[in-house]
C-alpha cells in the first residue's frame, strides 16, 4: 500500500476524532453533571449549523464577504441562549430523572426538527467554505490535508483547552465540578446549584452549536442533521466515562481512529458495525468507561 | 361504601377511554363520500429524512392539480387532493396508502420516492386493485399493473450514462452508493454492462444512509485510481461526499463523478461550486429550452418562491397528474380500472417533451440527457438521445424476464 | 376486595369489546387496530423490564423485528420459491438458514426463541458486568443501530432497506381476504389477553416481588443473597420473547418488515408508549400503546404538516405533568387505594 494512503488515513482518524470530540463535549458535561440524557443535543448542533447558514446569507447580502469565523461564537451564543431558555422552562424539572429526560428531550427534538423544517424548508441548505479554507496543505505528492479539517481540529483543541481552563481555573468552573461531585454538599456550602445547572446546560448546548457550525464545512445542513451525529456522540461519552473531560477525549480518539481503520479494511457499513460492537464488548469489561468519577456511594 | 364509590369512577374512566377509542375508530365509517369532487391522494414524506426530497415533488403535484382545477377541473368536477405524510417510514406508507384507498376512496394516488416505500405500498395497491403514480427513477425489475412509473427505468438513465462515459474514454469505474436497493441493483447492471462494453470496476463501496464522513472512501478512491466515479449516493450523503472530495483536492478534471441521484434540487444543499464540472444523467433538466418547460418553471417559481428550482422527479410528479387527467378524459370516468385501460399508450407534452405510457409495461417513454454541472447550479446539456427511449424495466443483461402486458411478466 | 373484583370486570369488558369490534369496524380501521394491539404486546414486554425491574431497554425494536423477520421469511417463502430480492442480488437458491422457515411450525417458535436467545447472549455479560441504569439504555440503543445497519447491509439475505414485503398467503389463507385479516386480528387479541394475564400473574408471584426489589434496591437484594443478574437475564429474555411474538403477529397484518422497525426511533417510541400509559401497571402499557398510536395516526391524518408538534408536546407534557402516565393520573383521583396497588414509585439511580 501507498505510504500516502496510510498517512492520510491517520489524518482522517485524527480529523474524525476532533469532530466527535466537539460534538460529545457538551453532551458529556450535561450528562455528567445533571444526570440528564439530552436526546435533543443533536438538534442544538443543527441550530448551530443553521446559525452559520443565516449569518452567511446576511453577510452576502450586506458586504459580499463571508464572515465564517464570526459564525462560531454566534452559533455558541444562539445555541446557548435557546438551551438556557429550555433549561428554565423544561429541563430543570428533569434533574436526576434520566429515564424521563430521555422521553421529554426526545419530544423536544421532534419539535425542534419540525420547527427547522417550517422555518428553513425541508431541503438542505449549504454553508460555503470561505476562500481561505478551500483547498488544502500539500504535504507530499498525493497527500493533501484539507484546510477545513485542519481548522476543525484547531477549533476542537481550542474548545477543549477552553473548557479545561474554565473548569479547573475559574471560580464558576470549580463550582460546576463541585456540584458534579456532590450536589448536596455543594448546596450546603452555599453554591446555588440551580444556577450552576442552568449555566452548565447552556454551555453544553453552546458547545453543540459550535460543533454544528464546524461540521457545516464538511456535510449537509438540514432539519435532521443532528440525528446523524447523536448516537456517535453518546457512544463517545459512554466509552470515555461520564463527566470527565479526559474520558471524552479518550473516547473520541478511540472511536475516531478505529472507524477509518475498519472502514478501510472492510466496508463503510461493516466498519461502523465493528466499531460499535467493539465498544459494546469493551463496556462489558469496563462498565463505566475509561475514566470514572470516584464516589463513595454504592448505588 | 366509599371505596365502592371510587371504583365506579374508575369504571367510568374506563368506559370513557373505550368510548374515545371507539369514536376514533368508528368516525371513519360514518364519513359518507361526497359525490361531486374527485378525490386524489398525495402520499409523500413530509417529515423525517426523506422530506428533503419529497416535499418539492408534493408541491409540484399540488400545482398540477390546481392548474387543472383553474381550467375548469376534470369532467366538470374539481379535483381535491388529500395529502398524507409517509414520515420516511415504510410501514407508515403502507398504512397511509390503505387509508387513502379504503377510507378516502381516492381515484388515484400520486406518491412515494424511495424504492422501499414503493415496495411497501405495492401489495396494498395490488390487493385493492388500485392505481399509483410513482415519479422517481428507480432500479427496475418491477412492472406492476397497478403502478405507473413516470421516472426512468435503468435503460433510460443508468445504462446510457455508462455507454456515454465509455465513449468518452473513461474505462476504470469506481462504484459508490448508499447501502440500499437502488444503488446495489444499479451497480449490478453497470458491472454486467461494463463486462460487455469493455470497462472495468476498480472499486465498489456502499455507505450507510446518513453517512457523513467520506474521508476513508476518498482514500479508497485515491488508492484505486479510477477514471470516473459512478455515484448512486442518496440525498444527504451527496453533500458530505462532494464537499469532502473537493477539499481533498480531487476535481472534475482529475476524476469526474457521474451521478444519477442528484439534480438541481440537491445541488442547492451540496453547493454548486463543490460539484462544478461533474456530470449527471436525467430525463429532464431545468435548463431545457422547450416552451412547456419555460411556462412550468415560471409557474413553479411564482407559486413557491424565486429561489426554488425544478428537477427531474419534480417534473415527473407534475406531468404524472396530467397523464392521469388525459386518461380520465379519454375514459370519461374516474373508475380505476377504466382509467388504467385508458392510460395504455397515452401521450402528453411534458416540460421535457413528449412522454408516453408504454402500453405493455406501464413505464414512460422518455428522452435521456446528460448534463454537466455549472457554477450556478444548473446543467449544460452535453448529450441527448434526441427522442424518447422505450422503457425496459427488465434489462436483458441482468434479467431473463420480460413484460408482455401490464402486470404479466414471463421468462424470456 | 370489592375493587379488585371491579377491576377484573373492567378487563373483561375491555376484552369483550375488543373481540366484538370486527363486527362494527371498517376493514382499514380494524387492520390499524390490529397493528396497535401488537404494539400493546410489545409495551407489556417493556413494562415488565422497565416498569417492574427498572431496566430501560431502548433496543426492543430489535427483538420485535427479529420475531417479525422470522414470520416474514415464512410468508415470503410461501409467496415465492426464490424471494425477489435474492434474485436481484444474484443468489441462485435460497440460503440454508432460510430453508427451515418455509414451515410455519418452525417459523413461529423461532420468532419467540431467536429474540430470547439473542437477549440472553446480550444479557449475560452485560448484567454480570454490572451495567445498569442509563448505561444499559444507551448500550441497547447502540445495539439497535448496529443490528439495523447490519440488516441493511446484508441485502441478499435480509432484503436490505426494503425489508421483506409482498406476501401472498398465510397457512393457505390469502392475505388479501378481509376474513383472513379478521382472524389475524382475533388471534392478536387473544395473544394480548394471554400475555396480559400471564404477566399480571407473574408480577404477583414471588419472582415478581424480586423484580420490583431489583428496581427499588438492587444492592440490598444482593446482600440478601439473591443473584440479581440471573433474574435480570431471565426477565430480559422473557421480555424479548414477548416482543418477538408481537413482531410475528405484526408482519402478516401490516405486510412488511424492514430495518426501519428495528432502528433507534421505533425503539425509543416503544418506551414512550409505556411512559405515556404509566409504568409498572401493565394496564398502562396497553393503554399507552393504544392511545399514542391512535393519536399519531389521527393527528398525522388531520394535520399532516403539524402533527409532529403535537406528538412532541405530548411526550413533554406527560413527563412534566403526568410523570406516572395516564393510569397514574387516574390513580391520583383516588388516593384511597393507590398506594396499595399502583407500585409506581421508582427506584432512583444515584
Amino acid at each position: 500500500m501507498d505510504i500516502t494512503i496510510v498517512l492520510s488515513q491517520i489524518f482522517n482518524g485524527l480529523s474524525l476524532s476532533s469532530i466527535l470530540l466537539l460534538i460529545a463535549l457538551g453532551l458529556s458535561i450535561t450528562f455528567g453533571i445533571m444526570g440528564v440524557i439530552n436526546f435533543a443535543h443533536g438538534e442544538f448542533l443543527m441550530i448551530g449549523a443553521y446559525t452559520a447558514y443565516v449569518l452567511q446569507k446576511l453577510s452576502i447580502a450586506n458586504s459580499g464577504g463571508s464572515l465564517f469565523l464570526l459564525s462560531l461564537p454566534a452559533a455558541f451564543v444562539v445555541a446557548a441562549l435557546i438551551g438556557l431558555l429550555l433549561e428554565r422552562s423544561l429541563i430543570r424539572f428533569l434533574y436526576g430523572r434520566p429515564y424521563e429526560s430521555i422521553l421529554a428531550t426526545w419530544g423536544l427534538s421532534l419539535i425542534l426538527q419540525q420547527l427547522a423544517r417550517n422555518i428553513f424548508g425541508a431541503n438542505n441548505v449549504e454553508v460555503a467554505s470561505p476562500g481561505w479554507l478551500q483547498g488544502g496543505l500539500t504535504v507530499m505528492e498525493g497527500l493533501q490535508l484539507p484546510y477545513n479539517r485542519l481548522f476543525i481540529m484547531a477549533v476542537a483543541v481550542l474548545c477543549v483547552s477552553g473548557m479545561y481552563f474554565y473548569l479547573y481555573r475559574t471560580r464558576s468552573g470549580r463550582r460546576i465540578r463541585a456540584v458534579m461531585q456532590n450536589r448536596q454538599m455543594s448546596a450546603c456550602m452555599g453554591i446555588k446549584t440551580n444556577r450552576v445547572d442552568a449555566m452548565t446546560f447552556a454551555i453544553g448546548c453552546g458547545l453543540a452549536g459550535i460543533a454544528g457550525a464546524a461540521v457545516s464545512l464538511l456535510g449537509s445542513i438540514g432539519p435532521s442533521t443532528g440525528q446523524n451525529y447523536i448516537i456517535d456522540a453518546f457512544m463517545v461519552v459512554v466509552l470515555g466515562g461520564v463527566g470527565r473531560l479526559s474520558g471524552t477525549i479518550a473516547g473520541a480518539i478511540m472511536i475516531g481512529t478505529m472507524s477509518p481503520l475498519f472502514e478501510f479494511v472492510t466496508t463503510s457499513s461493516m466498519g461502523k458495525v465493528i466499531v460499535f460492537a467493539l465498544v459494546i464488548i469493551f463496556l462489558q469489561w469496563r462498565p463505566s468507561g475509561f475514566f470514572t468519577l470516584k464516589t463513595r456511594t454504592v448505588d | 361504601m366509599f371505596k365502592y364509590f371510587f371504583s365506579i369512577r374508575k369504571l367510568g374512566f374506563a368506559v370513557v377511554l373505550v368510548l374515545t377509542l371507539m369514536t376514533f375508530f368508528l368516525t371513519a365509517r360514518s364519513e359518507a363520500t361526497e359525490k361531486e369532487p374527485i378525490k386524489v391522494g398525495v402520499l409523500h414524506s413530509l417529515s423525517g429524512t426523506m422530506s428533503i426530497s419529497e416535499v418539492a415533488v408534493k408541491d409540484a403535484t399540488l400545482m398540477a392539480i390546481d392548474e387543472i382545477n383553474q381550467k375548469g377541473g376534470l369532467l366538470g368536477r374539481k379535483i381535491v387532493p388529500i395529502v398524507e405524510d409517509g414520515a420516511s417510514d415504510w410501514p407508515t406508507f403502507a398504512e397511509k396508502a390503505k387509508k387513502l384507498i379504503l377510507k378516502d376512496k381516492v381515484a388515484v394516488v400520486f406518491g412515494c420516492w424511495t424504492s422501499a416505500s414503493r415496495k411497501a405500498v405495492l401489495p396494498v395497491f395490488e390487493k385493492y386493485d388500485h392505481l399509483l403514480f410513482y415519479p422517481v427513477q428507480y432500479e427496475g425489475l418491477e412492472a406492476s399493473k397497478n403502478i405507473i412509473y413516470t421516472g426512468a427505468a435503468p435503460n433510460q438513465q443508468i445504462m446510457p450514462a455508462v455507454s456515454w462515459l465509455l465513449k468518452q474514454g473513461y474505462k476504470r469505474f469506481f462504484l459508490l452508493g448508499s447501502d440500499y436497493v437502488f444503488p446495489r441493483t444499479a451497480n449490478l447492471i453497470i458491472k454486467k454492462q461494463l463486462k460487455v462494453e469493455g470497462g472495468v470496476v476498480v472499486g465498489e463501496e456502499y455507505t450507510p444512509l446518513g453517512h457523513t464522513d467520506y474521508s476513508t472512501v476518498i482514500s479508497k478512491i485515491k488508492a484505486a485510481k479510477p477514471d470516473v466515479i459512478f455515484n448512486t449516493l442518496n440525498g444527504d450523503s451527496n453533500v458530505a461526499f462532494f464537499k469532502q472530495l473537493k477539499a481533498a483536492g480531487i476535481t472534475a478534471d482529475d476524476i469526474p463523478v457521474m451521478s444519477v441521484s442528484i439534480a438541481e434540487h440537491e445541488l442547492i444543499g451540496i453547493g454548486a461550486e463543490n460539484a462544478e464540472g461533474h456530470y449527471a444523467a436525467w430525463n429532464y433538466f431545468m435548463s431545457m429550452k422547450t416552451p412547456e418547460n419555460e411556462v412550468f418553471v415560471r409557474n413553479y417559481k411564482a407559486r413557491y418562491g424565486q429561489d426554488r428550482v425544478t428537477d427531474d422527479p419534480i417534473e415527473a410528479g407534475y406531468f404524472g397528474v396530467y397523464l392521469w387527467a388525459e386518461a380520465v378524459k379519454k375514459a370519461g370516468t374516474t373508475d380505476v380500472k377504466k382509467v388504467r385501460e385508458a392510460l395504455r399508450g397515452i401521450k402528453y407534452k411534458a416540460p421535457e417533451g413528449w412522454v408516453k405510457i408504454d402500453p405493455t409495461n406501464n413505464h414512460t417513454w422518455k428522452i435521456v440527457q446528460i448534463g454537466k454541472i455549472r457554477k450556478d447550479g444548473q446543467f449544460d446539456i452535453v448529450w441527448s438521445s434526441g427522442k424518447p427511449i422505450r422503457p425496459e424495466p427488465f434489462p436483458p443483461l441482468v434479467s431473463n424476464k420480460k413484460v408482455i402486458a401490464p402486470g404479466k411478466i414471463v421468462n424470456r | 376486595m370489592g375493587t379488585r373484583l371491579k377491576e377484573n370486570w373492567i378487563y373483561l369488558i375491555f376484552a369483550i369489546v375488543l373481540l366484538l369490534l370486527p363486527l362494527v369496524l371498517s376493514e382499514f380501521r380494524l387492520n390499524l387496530l390490529g397493528k396497535f394491539l401488537t404494539f400493546a404486546i410489545v409495551a407489556i414486554a417493556i413494562d415488565l423490564i422497565w416498569g417492574y425491574t427498572g431496566i430501560l431497554s431502548l433496543g426492543h425494536g430489535v427483538f420485535f423485528s427479529l420475531g417479525a423477520y422470522c414470520m416474514g421469511m415464512y410468508l415470503k417463502l410461501q409467496a415465492e420459491s426464490l424471494p425477489d430480492f435474492m434474485m436481484w442480488s444474484g443468489l441462485e437458491e435460497v440460503p440454508w438458514f432460510w430453508k427451515p422457515f418455509q414451515h410455519f411450525w418452525v417459523a413461529l417458535p423461532m420468532a419467540v426463541l431467536i429474540p430470547a436467545i439473542f437477549a440472553v447472549i446480550i444479557g449475560i455479560p452485560t448484567f454480570r458486568a454490572g451495567i445498569k441504569g442509563v448505561y444499559f439504555s444507551i448500550l441497547t440503543q447502540a445495539l439497535a443501530l448496529v443490528v439495523s445497519i447490519f440488516f441493511i447491509g446484508q441485502q441478499p439475505y435480509t432484503g436490505g432497506t426494503n425489508g421483506i414485503t409482498n406476501f401472498r398467503d398465510i397457512f393457505g389463507f390469502s392475505l388479501a381476504e378481509a376474513s383472513t385479516m379478521k382472524v389475524l386480528y382475533l388471534i392478536t387479541v387473544l395473544a394480548l389477553i394471554v400475555i396480559f394475564v400471564l404477566s399480571k400473574w407473574l408480577v404477583n408471584t414471588k419472582t415478581g416481588r424480586i423484580l420490583i426489589a431489583i428496581r427499588d434496591g438492587e444492592n440490598r437484594l444482593r446482600f440478601l443473597g439473591y443473584n440479581t443478574s440471573t433474574f435480570k437475564v431471565a426477565i430480559f429474555a422473557l421480555s424479548a420473547a414477548i416482543a418477538g411474538l408481537a413482531g410475528a403477529l405484526f408482519v402478516p397484518q401490516v405486510g412488511i418488515i424492514s430495518p426501519s422497525m428495528m432502528g433507534i426511533l421505533p425503539s425509543v417510541e416503544m418506551a414512550i408508549w409505556v411512559a405515556v400509559g404509566g409504568r409498572g401497571t401493565l394496564t398502562g402499557a396497553v393503554i399507552g400503546a393504544l392511545v399514542v398510536n391512535s393519536a399519531k395516526s389521527y393527528l398525522s391524518e388531520t394535520f399532516p404538516d403539524l402533527w409532529l408538534y403535537f406528538l412532541g408536546a405530548l411526550f413533554i407534557g406527560v413527563v412534566l405533568f403526568f410523570p406516572k402516565g395516564i393510569v397514574g393520573a387516574f390513580a391520583r383521583l383516588k388516593r384511597q387505594d393507590s398506594s396499595k396497588r399502583y407500585l409506581l414509585t421508582e427506584g432512583r439511580e444515584v
